[in-house]
């Protein structure tokens, strides 16, 4: 996008670079004169924020790796030294564990904000997809990142979660044993399991960089969307320049998720945990309940509704790919869920399943657990593959604003007058 | 709006409701009661006589079937702990005989144990110790206490989040080593087990480890510095459990409170700041 100013090398040295590697004009385009609707709340601030736990994450992650040790025998008791031996070691693992959950929170939010003001519509699928890439690279990264400590739920998480590739059985003979030998470098999740989990964790935050960078990239040049929905008509008018005004608005958003981060970090560290990780892994031992970390519950509560052990394994798989359809399954024209009162009701609806999914994804699978989740399954995909596609075919918005730059003005004339504005509601 | 929200809310509500019930109806087993402990909230500390006790009470009980083989001699002089000097510890150390080697002639020895040793466990490995117990190990002590767990359920995990309740493990600790109590008449108990009111299943392999007035108390004046009884016992020893598991929660906590208390004021700061730039923004016009 065209924005607010345009870098001018002044000094001797800036002009010689910038006829070379042009870096420091590719930096003001996109971190100062970047136009950013004048109209984003504070929604739009956990980009900011999954940035920032990417580096913590990658930062805290490459310290600890210097003390770690990805051996069967060794990685449990080398965790303790960690949290014993290693200076400050114990605000290191704890950050990098609660700095997996808080990066969590962040995308789920970031996640369901695009889905209730339409960030996936056109021009931005592409920008949508690499999200749902990143997405996707976060579950296997935290998966993997979970066995290293070596704990029981580590060990029998890893253990379950592999073997659920052995349904491809079911599809073509062997396959799914391949895979599942693949993973686990033998026949049973063990040292070669550890060490190549360990491979694949240091290297995938780099691809996920990677893709993040691209992620970033598309935004940039599509722009970004807004709570109302309607595209940016007058650059002038109706945006801001990235710095000062969306720089200062971020770092607000950054600070206070960080006070929540070290509310978790310095006071429950483990909170998220489960208590069955502090027991070293032992192959002859099963723990009673088998259990992911939260934020995959509500995939876990997917992959047990379904009686059969292919069919969960694919509703599991389809829970999460089915999001990189979501551009094309919602056929509104309106982007914002501000402007569509019906479509409102059933998003947070939706958002109300996911919540109760995971509190199953907790439970046992028995009885009345096995029936709600079941019945909410049926309503998750339904959301996507029903409610959706006949919503923008059915429902009638309401007005949408004529541009941003309206829409912001109304909202200061109805604070300035709100007695006549509560009449309508 | 209002009204759609209003439903929103009121559907996620009455489901939420509905699921819990059965949630509680299926966790089987008392829950732990809750004991009010030093080391508790974010002003928490461990009180360093309650631990030296707890020691006490691990070396003279517990030591004798269970190691504790992620906690040194030196860490009993560490501050946050139980704050033994430099010389009780190096005193303590020495009275154990620790395995070391190969020397130069190649064979392993036995020395004086040196602040620096991890604590001696009572077996030489994991299989004698089930051979000398029924054919199970009895398990490290180091990380009992974030080892263990019970359920919370909904909604108290939720308001755990809030009141920074972190200490089940002291509490089932605690509730463990008092929960051995007379069976009740129609409970099947195989042999080899004793019924324990707490532990899962109330069938614990571990016969009744402590009674009343086992350790000694005394201090210099020749009078009990605590009560001898096996509730008091119990709650040093968990929360012995507790410092041996998080070693820097004091740390930990005292961190965190500066690193709140700094986060807060750049969050006021920041927040002004933002005000202040938006404030001068002119209108769309």
């Amino acid at each position: 996008m065209e924005g607010h100013s345009v870098y001018v090398p002044k000094s001797g040295f800036t002009k010689w670079l910038e006829a070379r590697l042009p870096i420091i004009s590719l930096t003001h385009s996109s971190a100062v004169a970047y136009p950013v609707p004048r109209n984003l709340n504070y929604f739009w601030t956990f980009g900011a924020i999954l940035t920032m736990m990417l580096v913590v994450q990658i930062v805290t992650g490459v310290v600890l790796a210097m003390h770690y040790v990805p051996n069967a025998k060794l990685a449990f008791a080398s965790v303790e030294a960690i949290m014993r031996d290693v200076n400050f070691g114990w605000l290191l693992r704890y950050m990098h564990a609660n700095g997996a959950s808080m990066f969590f929170i962040a995308v789920y939010i970031h996640i369901f904000r695009g889905m209730y003001y339409g960030s996936y519509k056109a021009p931005r699928e592409v920008l949508w997809i690499l999200g749902v890439i990143i997405f996707l690279l976060m579950m296997a990264t935290a998966f993997m990142g979970y066995v290293l400590p070596w704990g029981q739920m580590s060990f029998w998480g890893a253990t379950v979660i592999t073997n659920l590739f052995s349904a491809f059985d079911e599809i073509i003979p062997g396959v799914g044993t391949w895979i599942v030998t693949l993973l686990w470098g033998g026949f049973a999740v063990d040292n070669p399991t550890l060490n190549r989990f360990f491979a694949l964790h240091y290297l995938l935050p780099f691809m996920l960089a990677g893709v993040v960078g691209l992620h970033i990239w598309a935004l940039h040049h599509v722009g970004q969307n807004n709570p109302t929905g309607v595209e940016v008509k007058n650059i002038c008018k109706d945006t801001v320049p990235f710095t000062p005004y969306a720089t200062v608005k971020d770092a607000v958003g950054v600070v206070f998720f960080l006070i929540l981060f070290a509310w978790f970090l310095f006071y429950i560290p483990n909170f998220m945990g489960h208590a069955d990780n502090y027991i070293e892994a032992n192959p002859s031992v099963t723990p009673a309940h088998i259990v992911p970390e939260w934020y995959f519950l509500p995939f876990y509560a997917i992959l047990r509704a379904i009686p059969s052990k292919l069919g969960g394994v694919l509703a599991m798989f389809s829970a999460v790919l089915i999001l990189a359809f979501l551009p094309w399954l919602d056929t509104s024209k309106v982007r914002s869920g501000n402007y569509r009162p019906v479509f409102r009701v059933f998003f947070w609806l939706f958002v109300a399943a996911c919540v109760v999914l995971g509190w199953l994804g907790a439970k046992p699978a028995e009885g009345g657990y096995t029936l709600a989740a079941q019945i909410l399954t049926v309503f998750y995909f339904s959301y996507f593959l029903i409610i959706l596609p006949l919503l923008g075919l059915f429902e009638t918005p309401r007005q949408l604003p004529g541009s941003i730059a309206e829409a912001v003005l109304a909202k200061k004339a109805k604070r300035a007058a709100p007695a006549d504005a509560s009449v309508n509601g | 709006m209002k009204l759609t929200k209003l439903l929103t809310a009121g559907v996620f509500t009455v489901v939420l409701g509905a699921l819990s019930a059965p949630a509680q109806a299926s966790e089987a087993g008392p829950t732990p009661p809750s004991v009010n402990w030093s080391f508790s909230g974010p002003f928490g500390k461990f009180d360093p006589q309650q631990l030296q006790r707890g020691f006490k009470v691990y070396r003279e009980v517990c030591a004798a079937c269970h190691s504790l083989k992620y906690v040194t001699f030196r860490n009993l002089a560490e501050p946050g702990g139980p704050l033994f000097t430099a010389g009780q510890v190096k005193a303590l150390a020495a009275e154990y005989k620790v395995q070391d080697g190969p020397n130069d002639a190649g064979e392993m020895f036995e020395r004086p144990g040196r602040p620096a040793d991890h604590w001696p466990s009572p077996f030489p490995n994991d299989n004698a110790a089930a051979a000398a117990n029924g054919g199970k190990a009895p398990p490290d002590l180091s990380l009992m206490a974030k080892a263990r767990t019970y359920e919370r359920g909904f909604p108290t995990f939720v308001f755990d989040m809030f009141t920074q309740f972190a200490e089940q493990g002291p509490d089932y600790i605690h509730a463990l080593l008092t929960g051995y109590v007379e069976k009740p008449k129609d409970f099947n108990l195989p042999d080899g087990g004793t019924y324990n009111k707490y532990f899962p299943g109330h069938v614990i392999a571990m016969p009744k480890p402590i009674n009343d007035g086992q350790v000694d108390y005394k201090g210099p004046d020749g009078k009990p510095q605590a009560p001898e009884t096996v509730d008091q016992y119990a709650k040093d020893v968990a929360a012995f459990l507790m410092w041996t598991a998080e070693p820097k929660m004091e740390a930990r906590k005292a961190l965190g409170f500066r690193a709140i208390i700094f986060l807060i004021l750049l969050a006021g700061l920041t927040y002004f700041a933002k005000k202040r730039i938006w404030k001068k923004l002119p209108d769309p016009a």
